[in-house]
C-alpha cells in the first residue's frame, strides 16, 4: 500500500468505520443509561429537580475553594489541556472543513501558528498530567490500563498533527494518513472507554444537581 | 569546411554549436541544471564537459495507454530553449507521435535501434500496460507488454514518464477496465526513474536526461522512483501562497474576495500538501506561472491514483466518502438499537424485580 492510497483508506473506507463504530457506541450507549432511569422518590420533593440539574451542568464548571486548594494542578493542566483540545479540532480550517462536510455548518477558523502554538501547550498539559498521576501515589494506585489507553489516543492525535503539518521525518500524504488515522483509533475507543465523560458529564452532572434539588439542598 | 559526420557521431556539444547556442548560454544550462538538481557547483565543469563530449545518445519512446499529453508538454514549448535543444539532440530512434516512418518501417526502426544499441539505448515510456487483455492496445499486432518487455532487456536505462506510466495513471483509475499498470508492476528487474506528472514537467525530463549524459547513472531517487532533485518538496512548501495557509486566509470559492486576493486555495481542493513536484519552483509555460498561480488548485497530478483522490475540488482534509449519509443511517439504526436494548433491560429489571422474595427472619433463622 503506497502512502496515498494509505491515505485514500483512511479518508474513505476508514472514516466510514470509525464513523459507524463511533456513532453507534456512543447513541447506543446513551440510550441504554437514559432508559435505566432512577428509581422512583416516594418522598415529597424539596424543590425542583430541573432548575438544580440544569444549575448544576454549569457550576461544576468552576471548582470550589477547598477542591481548587487540593487538587489545584490537576484542575489547572485539566482545563489547559481540554480548552487546548477544543481549539485543536474545532478551531483549524482544515478540521472545520472535516465538520462542514459532515454537518455543513462552518465557523471561521483560527491563524495556523496560533493552533500550532495551542497544540504544542496542550500537548506539554497531557504530558504533565501523566508525570504528574505517577508521582502521586493516590493517583499512581488509582490508574489502570483504561487510563494510559485513554491518554495514548487522546494524545496521539495531537503529537501526529503536529509531525504531520510540520512535516517531521517523513512525507506528507504518509504523515497526514497517521494523523487521521489516529483520530479514528480515538473515535472506535472513545465509546467504550470513560472518553465517553465528553457526552455523560451533562448526564451525570444534572442528576447530581437533580437529587440535591430533589431534597431541596444546594448541589 | 561543412561537417558531414552522421547526426549520431557528433557530440552533443557539436550539435548545439550547429544550433547557434553560445559556450556562455550552454554553461548557464549547466549552471542551472546543477542547481536544480542539487548538485555541488563544483562540477558544472564536469557537467558541461561530460554533456559536451556526450554522443547522441539512441531513446526509443514507446506509447501505451496515453493521451499524448506526455509528448505534447515536451514539444510544446513556445520558444526554443536548450532543453529542447538537448532532447532534440538525442538520436530518438522510435517515437509514434514523432517518427516520419510508419507500420513496419516504424518497427524495423525500432528493432534496427535496438540491435545497433544493445545495453546502451535509453527506453523512455508513457502510459499504461493493460494486463487485462492484452489486445485493448497493440502497436503492429504486438500487445503493450510483450513490446515493453522486449524493448527494455536491451536498455541501459528506463525512464517513466507522465504518470500513466509511472503510477497507472488514468487508464489505472477506478474500475480500471483494463487492467492497466504501471511499468514498475511489470519491470521488475531493473530500475525504472519515475517522472511523474499530468503531463510532467518538460525541464524535470530533460534534467534526468541531463543527469543520465553527465554521469552515466540514474539520479538519486525518492521511495516513488521519482528523482529527488525535482520531487524532493512539496507543492504547498515551494507555494507562494503559502503564507496565506499560514495566517489561515482561504478563498472560499473561485469568484470571491479571497479568489481575487490570491489567497490560499486549500479550500477548493487543493492537493499541493500532499503532491511532491517542482511546479511552484520551475513553472510552466517557458516560467510563466503554475496552476496555482492561475487560481486553480493543484489537483496532485504526480502522485499515484490522483483521480480516485476522491474529487478535485474536495479539501485534502475532508472524508471522501458520504459521511453525513452514513451517520444518518447509523444514528437511526442505533437509536433503535438503544431503545431496544434498554426495553430489554428493564424487562430484565422488572422480572429480577417481580421474582425478588423478600428474606424474613424466619428465613435468616434457618
Amino acid at each position: 500500500m503506497t502512502e496515498i492510497e494509505f491515505l485514500g483508506w483512511v479518508r474513505g473506507t476508514g472514516f466510514q468505520l470509525a464513523t459507524v463504530i463511533f456513532i453507534a457506541g456512543v447513541i447506543i450507549r446513551l440510550v441504554e443509561i437514559v432508559m435505566l432511569g432512577r428509581k422512583a422518590n416516594l418522598a415529597e420533593p424539596g424543590g425542583s429537580e430541573m432548575r438544580s440539574g440544569l444549575r448544576t451542568i454549569i457550576s461544576r464548571m468552576i471548582p470550589d475553594k477547598s477542591t481548587f486548594q487540593r487538587s489545584s494542578f490537576t484542575i489547572v493542566s485539566g482545563y489547559i489541556f481540554h480548552i487546548g483540545l477544543f481549539i485543536c479540532i474545532f478551531l483549524f480550517a482544515p478540521h472545520i472543513l472535516v465538520f462542514k462536510d459532515i454537518t455543513g455548518l462552518s465557523w471561521p477558523s483560527l491563524p495556523t501558528p496560533v493552533v500550532d502554538a495551542v497544540t504544542v501547550v496542550t500537548i506539554i498539559s497531557l504530558g504533565s498530567i501523566m508525570l504528574h498521576r505517577y508521582q502521586n501515589c493516590v493517583l499512581k494506585f488509582l490508574t489502570n490500563t483504561e487510563d494510559i489507553l485513554v491518554w495514548i489516543v487522546t494524545l496521539l492525535p495531537l503529537v501526529t498533527g503536529y509531525i504531520a503539518f510540520h512535516r517531521i521525518g517523513s512525507s506528507a500524504p504518509g504523515l497526514i494518513a497517521l494523523h487521521i488515522l489516529s483520530v479514528e483509533i480515538l473515535l472506535v475507543v472513545f465509546p467504550f472507554t470513560k472518553l465517553m465523560h465528553t457526552f455523560t458529564i451533562f448526564l451525570s452532572r444534572w442528576y447530581n444537581g437533580a437529587i440535591s434539588g430533589f431534597r431541596g439542598v444546594e448541589s | 569546411m561543412t561537417d558531414l559526420r552522421n547526426g549520431k557521431d557528433k557530440t552533443l556539444g557539436e550539435i548545439l554549436r550547429s544550433q547557434g547556442i553560445s559556450r556562455r548560454s550552454f554553461l548557464k544550462f549547466c549552471a542551472a541544471t546543477a542547481s536544480m538538481m542539487s548538485i555541488s557547483p563544483a562540477l558544472i565543469p564536469k557537467i558541461a564537459h561530460a554533456l559536451e563530449n556526450a554522443r547522441r545518445p539512441s531513446v526509443i519512446w514507446l506509447s501505451f495507454q496515453e493521451c499524448t499529453g506526455c509528448t505534447e508538454s515536451l514539444t510544446r514549448a513556445h520558444t526554443t530553449t536548450i532543453e529542447s535543444l538537448i532532447f532534440d539532440s538525442i538520436s530518438l530512434d522510435y517515437h509514434h507521435t514523432l517518427q516520419a516512418a510508419s507500420g513496419h518501417a516504424a518497427e524495423a526502426a525500432r528493432e534496427a535501434a535496438m540491435r545497433e544499441n544493445d545495453g546502451k539505448y535509453l527506453l523512455v515510456v508513457d502510459g499504461s500496460i493493460p494486463l487485462g487483455n492484452p489486445g485493448y492496445s497493440t502497436i503492429a499486432g504486438i500487445s503493450n507488454y510483450d513490446m515493453l518487455m522486449e524493448t527494455a532487456k536491451g536498455a541501459a536505462a528506463i525512464i517513466a514518464v507522465g504518470t500513466c506510466a509511472t503510477y497507472g495513471g488514468l487508464p489505472h483509475a477506478n474500475p480500471n477496465p483494463t487492467g492497466a499498470v504501471s511499468l514498475n508492476e511489470v519491470i521488475k528487474d531493473k530500475p525504472v526513474i519515475n517522472v511523474p506528472g499530468c503531463p510532467p514537467i518538460p525541464v524535470v525530463i530533460t534534467g534526468v536526461l541531463a543527469h543520465y549524459l553527465t554521469f552515466g547513472s540514474i539520479p538519486d531517487l525518492d521511495h516513488l522512483g521519482r528523482p529527488r532533485a525535482f520531487y524532493g518538496n512539496s507543492i504547498h512548501d515551494r507555494c507562494y501562497r503559502r503564507p496565506y495557509y499560514d495566517k489561515g486566509l482561504f478563498a472560499e470559492t473561485f469568484d470571491d474576495e479571497g479568489a481575487k486576493k490570491g489567497w490560499c486555495l486549500y479550500k477548493l481542493g487543493c492537493k499541493g500538501p500532499t503532491t511532491y513536484n517542482a511546479c511552484a519552483t520551475t513553472k510552466w509555460n517557458d516560467g510563466t506561472s503554475f496552476p496555482i498561480e492561475a487560481g486553480h488548485p493543484c489537483l496532485g497530478c504526480s502522485e499515484p491514483d490522483f483521480w480516485d483522490g476522491g474529487g478535485f475540488y474536495k479539501a485534502l482534509s475532508m472524508p471522501t466518502e458520504n459521511i453525513s449519509k452514513t451517520a444518518v443511517y447509523t444514528a437511526t439504526g442505533a437509536l433503535a438499537a438503544g431503545v431496544a436494548l434498554g426495553t430489554m433491560n428493564q424487562n430484565k429489571k422488572n422480572k429480577a424485580h417481580d421474582s425478588h422474595s423478600k428474606t424474613t427472619v424466619s428465613d435468616l433463622e434457618k
